[in-house]
């Protein structure tokens, strides 16, 4: 069993974390004419426009919410005098309402990928692969939360997978902290690297590439034919 | 003064017979692909009509093109803040049922079928989907008001106009308008673009979608108030009229225009001032934005212009096409040709000679002499409708440069009947329009006669000298050994040794002739090692240390 949890906690999330700076960067080197959202809005406008930003945003938040529980160690709340049950219930709340509101937009644009004829047609097989994984990690990842809330529940993840989340970047992982975390953490955390593995060969991509250079870029762009700023001749291998 | 080119072209709507050679031609060049079977980079609208895609002239609906807050230019779809809070739903994009539904026929069930009374047919099925389709909509389906009175109420041109001039116009008027993208001066789609893939090219003005810099975000698609880019639903990229770049660049007309019957495509060069384009695309009324257009364009014949041209690093050629431009002409000389839609404040630099020809009909239709000068201008006058409608189109409604073009086009109706039946001239009815004979001749020429040279002069994109990253020097490529031409080198021969061509090594042959020899860009510092015969190594297998020059191959 030790060595298994060695292998599952202290070597796989290196492996995972390889996969996804190579395999990203090996896509944008080899395929960048693939990095794309692949949206299917053309084909269905009414599900997507309440779908898509429930979804994400909500998405963008539940990040919000896994740095603030992973990166910020307990002895910081607790210096600012943060209650451990003001914690959690924050916890709780906010993070359930944006976990809750992820999984209701995930729900509703698998539903409309399933019923829409055309939709379905669009969808790759890195698709396929990919929605299972995400809404078992969603899941997953509610039901730890939810379990937080019940009065039975003793365990605190900030004392256990926090600790073990930013051993990880010390290059001393905590196996321990990991192994004798409830199911529901590991299950969480083996998608989640099973997520972050298949990210870069899927449209998940697509994340990579949140053009925030907009906000400060001038309206229109020129660009010269001779000089071939971007994107053509040297460093695009051919296709 | 900075001078910038431009490609531009114009169209005489009076030659457009609608026959869609232009629309096909250009699907077979560009758009007969997975993913961009409902694209129409090139369409023919019939007018009034609803378009395609269906009313898009509707930006209160669409939100294409730019308006002015506060006295500055912002996408009408919103600033940069508003777009990128909507980067998960376009809440603007139109989807496949606004364009149509492109179909094919089951053409196998006319062979498979079994044997029975009736004769079997090819039904239609989703070209997106497969699944058996009901055709509803199709890219043209008011050609020639086709659906009548209940498709033509929904024109958002004619919808700004009363009741009784949408049933008298049924009566009066209906024209052919070819539509390609405006490769706009102020491109809203270009600057709605969240990836910058969107790009309007320095050299020649031409606005293109970079597809390994796009993402998918298709804000472009409702950016652009003429709704000519389209999101290719395969590839997840947007696409859009090229302008036939690759055409152009070798000094050839756009398949559009190269296969237009009628030949009432004009291709050429415009000079413009682009430090004048946001001043002129912000004034404030937009009756006035195709005066502020005319403004920007700068006249290639005066020798200011010519030197500030060549300084700023147009090369000779292009200022010699742009004296002779046809384009020029009809926008700045004659004033015939008009912008489409000046009001989305884009700055298009695709232009329209508008159609006479229906008020000479209906002219002629009402026992009138349809060419009789007097009648003619009088007509122009009276049929307020026709010219209401196409200052709808051409001049944000502002009838006077429209009626302006149609006098100037009867004139010379008038004066060419003159001059082929041999009837005594009449000055003043060139004078009446602003122009002299000659004028009046050169604008017939170029209207009526113009051959292939005159109606397309395009320089081409040549560089004036080869440029020499390597330093090299001068010479041709084939000289030397690893050239394109020569074998690659031999094992044993190495470089320089006996003949140029070096011994000949078979387990090399295969090898690509330029890899390794600094020609071929795509393959510099690269090595193919399924090539390698493991002898030697190759130039490329390991990175250059920095600073060290790129010697021979060490073989």
């Amino acid at each position: 069993m030790r060595h298994l949890h060695t292998a599952l906690w202290g070597v796989l999330p290196y492996l995972t974390l390889v996969v996804l700076v190579a395999g990203t960067a090996w896509r944008y080197r080899y395929d960048r004419f693939g990095f794309t959202t692949r949206s299917s809005q053309l084909h269905e406008s009414r599900l997507l426009r309440v779908a898509g930003p429930l979804f994400h945003y909500g998405l963008l938040f539940v990040i919000a919410g896994h740095v603030a529980g992973l990166l910020v160690p307990e002895s910081l709340t607790d210096r600012l005098h943060v209650s451990e049950h003001l914690y959690h219930a924050n916890a709780l709340i906010a993070g359930g309402t944006a976990g809750l509101a992820t999984l209701a937009g995930l729900a509703l644009l698998l539903h409309r990928r399933l019923r829409t004829p055309a939709i379905r047609a669009a969808t790759s097989r890195s698709d396929r692969v990919v929605y299972p994984v995400l809404i078992t990690v969603v899941l997953a990842g509610l039901t730890a939360t939810a379990s937080g809330a019940t009065a039975r529940s003793t365990y605190d993840y900030r004392l256990g997978v926090s600790v073990w989340f930013r051993s990880l970047f010390a290059l001393d992982p905590d196996v321990t902290a990991m192994a004798e975390a409830p199911l529901v953490y590991r299950l969480h955390a083996l998608l989640a690297m099973a997520l972050f593995a298949l990210w870069p060969f899927t449209r998940l991509v697509h994340a990579f590439t949140v053009p925030l250079g907009y906000l400060v870029r001038p309206y229109v762009v020129y660009r010269s034919r001779g000089r071939g700023e971007v994107g053509a001749g040297a460093g695009r291998p051919g296709r | 003064m900075r001078v910038m080119a431009q490609v531009a072209m114009v169209m005489n709507l009076d030659k457009c017979i609608g026959c869609h050679t232009c629309s096909v031609t250009c699907k077979q060049t560009w758009t007969n692909r997975t993913g961009t079977e409902y694209a129409w980079f090139n369409n023919v609208e019939t007018r009034p009509g609803l378009g395609y895609p269906r009313g898009h002239e509707d930006q209160e609906k669409w939100r294409g093109g730019w308006r002015l807050k506060g006295g500055r230019l912002v996408p009408r779809t919103g600033g940069r803040a508003r777009r990128l809070a909507r980067l998960f739903a376009n809440p603007e994009l139109p989807t496949l049922d606004d364009y149509y539904q492109p179909w094919t026929y089951d053409y196998e069930n006319l062979t498979t079928a079994p044997l029975g009374d009736d004769i079997p047919t090819a039904p239609p099925r989703s070209a997106i989907d497969g699944h058996p389709t009901a055709i509803t909509w199709g890219p043209n389906w008011d050609d020639d008001l086709g659906g009548g009175p209940d498709q033509l109420a929904a024109d958002p041109l004619l919808a700004r106009m009363s009741e009784q001039v949408r049933l008298d116009y049924e009566r009066a008027f209906m024209f052919y308008l070819p539509r390609i993208c405006e490769h706009c001066l102020n491109p809203s789609c270009v600057a709605v673009c969240p990836s910058g893939a969107l790009y309007k090219r320095v050299e020649d003005g031409i606005v293109l979608v970079d597809q390994d810099r796009c993402r998918g975000w298709r804000m472009c698609v409702s950016g652009c108030p003429y709704k000519k880019v389209y999101f290719n639903h395969a590839t997840g990229k947007a696409e859009k009229c090229t302008f036939c770049y690759p055409r152009i660049e070798a000094g050839d007309p756009t398949v559009c225009s190269e296969t237009c019957v009628g030949r009432l495509r004009y291709l050429g060069v415009m000079l413009y001032d682009p430090d004048e384009v946001g001043a002129a695309a912000s004034v404030t009324d937009e009756k006035d934005l195709y005066e502020a257009q005319l403004g920007c364009f700068l006249d290639p014949d005066d020798p200011e212009v010519a030197r500030a041209a060549e300084a700023s690093g147009i090369p000779h050629d292009w200022v010699e096409a742009a004296r002779r431009s046809p384009v020029h002409a009809l926008i700045t000389r004659y004033r015939v040709a008009l912008p489409l839609h000046p009001e989305y404040r884009t700055m298009p630099m695709v232009w329209y000679v508008p159609p006479l020809s229906p008020v000479v009909d209906a002219l002629t239709g009402s026992g009138h002499d349809g060419e009789d000068p007097a009648a003619l201008f009088g007509a122009i006058d009276t049929l307020r409708i026709p010219l209401g409608y196409l200052a709808e189109l051409f001049t944000a409604g502002d009838p006077g440069p429209v009626e302006a073009a149609l006098c100037r086009l009867a004139a010379m109706r008038s004066h060419m009947r003159r001059v082929n039946l041999g009837e005594e001239q009449d000055p003043r009815i060139a004078e009446s329009v602003g122009l002299d004979e000659p004028g009046i001749l050169e604008l017939y020429r170029l209207l009526a006669l113009a051959k292939y040279d005159e109606r397309y002069v395009i320089p081409t994109a040549y560089t004036g000298s080869v440029p020499d990253p390597g330093g090299t020097g001068a010479g041709c490529s084939l000289d030397g050994v690893g050239g394109p031409g020569m074998m690659p080198d031999g094992a044993e021969g190495g470089p320089g040794l006996g003949s140029d061509f070096g011994e000949f090594d078979p387990d090399a042959f295969h090898a690509p002739p330029t890899a390794g020899s600094g020609t071929s860009s795509a393959l510099r510092g690269r090595v193919n090692l399924l090539n390698w015969n493991g002898k030697g190594r190759p130039d490329g297998l390991f990175p250059r240390a920095r600073g060290t020059v790129r010697t021979e191959p060490e073989l």
